[in-house]
């Protein structure tokens, strides 16, 4: 076990039952500060699951969610920012009538300073709210080469696009966690490539929790893996040390691989 | 510029016209000029609500009656006060309506919304019955609001002020409502409206999002309200049907849900679509059972035509053409 200063975010024995299906069981984790950290297994294993007992979607039977050494009770949805946790979903759930750069401006709302009043107002000071979020949602545009689709909606942009702009979104709200729920699925060999590159380059900002199917793309973004397999963990460590764990190649590739 | 100027700008570019059209008209005309000014107010208030943050209100008559019957007591029971305390008043009792409406319904999507709403339309005009030594039964209160300064007096028709004092309150009002749509706020509604979600996980708290919303659209209504009772000095539950809701909901569509522009196309329509049909009524000496229902008709008929033809109402066709030549002469 790492030295506890350096965790993030600590997933202590946490147990998840749905009706009589255990989803989770017992699952422990930590996520180190500044790294990139998968969760992998096969489609059932409870990866999502976990994502939403961190979120608080779900509710812990048994366990407890740690950020930092503080214990997350009964987080809401909104809290989430606040505690600088951003996260993305599978079906990106991009605000479909917002421009892409209104998209990135709601993602924004946690440094937002001027109160609704003053936005109603239109008082100066929510005015200069205001252009400091849209530079910084721009420079956030900038860094994922995505500034070109500013004013375009979603609905009309290329699929690696969109999974840009929805990064973008949780970028822009400088989290000390992001959490991405499969961030190469659906892209092309060169998207994934550049999202390695992307996320690696993450890593001096902000810390990263993913759950992904792509294997190649998580051993090779990863610092830590974690495996699940039938809600339990199975396997734990660096890319190089899961690989070759016996366990893994029966549990995810099957024995013949 | 900042937007608040631009909009004051704007507000008071469309007074300077307001008065100067008030100087060439009838005093009938005047009233009419009036009306466009209150139902203005009331449909961009429910445009906020169902173009921002998608809540639909089959409800929002309920708003002004409360704003009219607020003024309507005030004026009766406190004849000291000035008018702007009686409409601040119909705005503050219909904005509390509003938000513990809006409080109730958040949980509330689509179609089960605009039923709860549609049922506060059918059944707060009908507390007139329940209470007629207050609020006069069925026939409502009449009262004669003396609004016009002394200084005024002789130089000033009072109709013409009337429209005067609608078109200032509902421009102010219009100028917070424009604030709102190109603000922070209105990208904060918006996003709750595509993805409750998403905007949750942004940050956004969703059901203080939806409840502000309906309290603003409440409180649009209920200075509407007000506006009205001040202009035609009467407050009766007949002007408050479920129709006027419906009508309310039609002028939103038929101008460009959830534009401020098209709260004024459709606020227009409301006026002289009636006013037209009520003449159209007149002049072929139709049966009064069809004529009073006439103008729901053709709202009806309106409606369809537009969803069909301009979905995206009177102001997306113009925005349409206005970017074309925008376009075109570059």
């Amino acid at each position: 076990m790492r030295a506890s200063s350096a965790r993030l975010l600590g997933v202590e024995g946490v147990t998840v039952r749905f009706g009589g299906v255990t989803a989770l069981d017992g699952v422990s984790l930590d996520v180190a500060a500044g790294t990139v950290h998968g969760v992998i297994g096969p489609n059932g294993a409870g990866k999502t699951t976990l994502f939403n007992v961190v979120c608080g979607f779900v509710p812990a039977a048994e366990g407890a969610v740690m950020l930092r050494d503080k214990r997350l009770r009964r987080t809401r949805p909104h809290d989430l920012a606040g505690l600088g946790i951003a996260r993305t979903v599978q079906g990106l759930g991009l605000f479909g009538g917002l421009t892409v750069l209104e998209n990135v401006l709601v993602g924004a709302r946690g440094h937002q300073r001027s109160s609704a009043l003053g936005a109603l107002l239109g008082l100066p000071g929510s005015a200069r709210d205001e252009r400091r979020l849209a530079e910084r949602a721009e420079a956030v545009l900038a860094e994922l080469d995505i500034a070109r689709w500013r004013g375009a909606l979603p609905g009309v942009l290329p699929h690696g696009v969109r999974k840009r702009v929805a990064l973008a979104r949780a970028l822009v709200a400088e989290p000390e966690l992001l959490m991405l729920d499969e961030p190469a699925a659906g892209l092309s060999e060169v998207e994934i490539e550049d999202l390695v590159a992307l996320l690696r380059g993450l890593t001096d900002r902000t810390s990263v929790l993913l759950v992904e199917h792509h294997m190649d793309m998580v051993m090779r973004v990863c610092d830590h893996i974690t495996v699940l397999d039938f809600g339990r963990v199975i396997a734990d460590g660096p890319p190089a040390v899961v690989r070759a764990d016996p366990a893994v190649l029966t549990a995810y590739l099957g024995t013949a691989g | 510029m900042p937007a608040l100027v631009r909009h004051l700008l704007w507000a008071l570019l469309a007074l300077v016209l307001v008065v100067a059209l008030s100087l060439v008209i009838d005093p009938f005309t005047n009233v009419r000029l009036a009306s466009v000014g209150y139902y203005l107010l009331a449909v961009a208030g429910l445009t906020v609500l169902t173009g921002l943050t998608g809540q639909v209100s089959l409800g929002h008559g309920a708003f002004l009656f409360l704003g009219a019957y607020t003024v309507g007591l005030l004026v009766i029971h406190a004849p000291a006060l000035p008018i702007w305390v009686d409409l601040l008043a119909a705005a503050a009792v219909s904005g509390i309506a509003g938000a513990l409406t809006g409080a109730a319904a958040a949980r509330l999507h689509g179609p089960y919304l605009a039923g709860a709403t549609l049922a506060l339309a059918v059944g707060l005009p009908a507390v007139t019955q329940r209470f007629p030594e207050l609020l006069g039964g069925s026939n409502g209160l009449g009262f004669t609001v003396s609004s016009l300064p002394p200084g005024l007096v002789g130089v000033v028709p009072t109709t013409r002020w009337q429209a005067w004092v609608v078109w200032a309150t509902a421009l102010l009002a219009l100028v917070v409502l424009a604030n709102l749509t190109t603000g922070p706020l209105g990208r904060q509604m918006r996003a709750v409206r595509d993805d409750e979600v998403s905007a949750a996980l942004a940050g956004v708290r969703v059901g203080r999002t939806k409840v502000l919303a309906f309290l603003i659209s409440a409180v649009c209504g209920g200075l509407a309200g007000g506006l009205q009772a001040f202009l035609l000095g009467t407050a009766a539950p007949g002007s408050f049907t479920p129709a006027l809701s419906l009508a309310l909901l039609a002028a939103v569509v038929l101008g460009g849900t959830g534009s401020l522009w098209g709260a004024l196309w459709g606020a227009v329509a409301l006026v002289y679509l009636q006013a037209g049909a009520e003449e159209f009524a007149h002049g072929f000496d139709l049966p009064t059972d069809v004529a009073n229902f006439l103008p729901q008709a053709v709202y009806g008929v309106v409606l369809i035509v537009v969803v069909l033809v301009l979905p995206n109402g009177v102001h997306g066709v113009l925005r349409k053409f206005s970017r074309r030549r925008k376009e075109s002469t570059v």
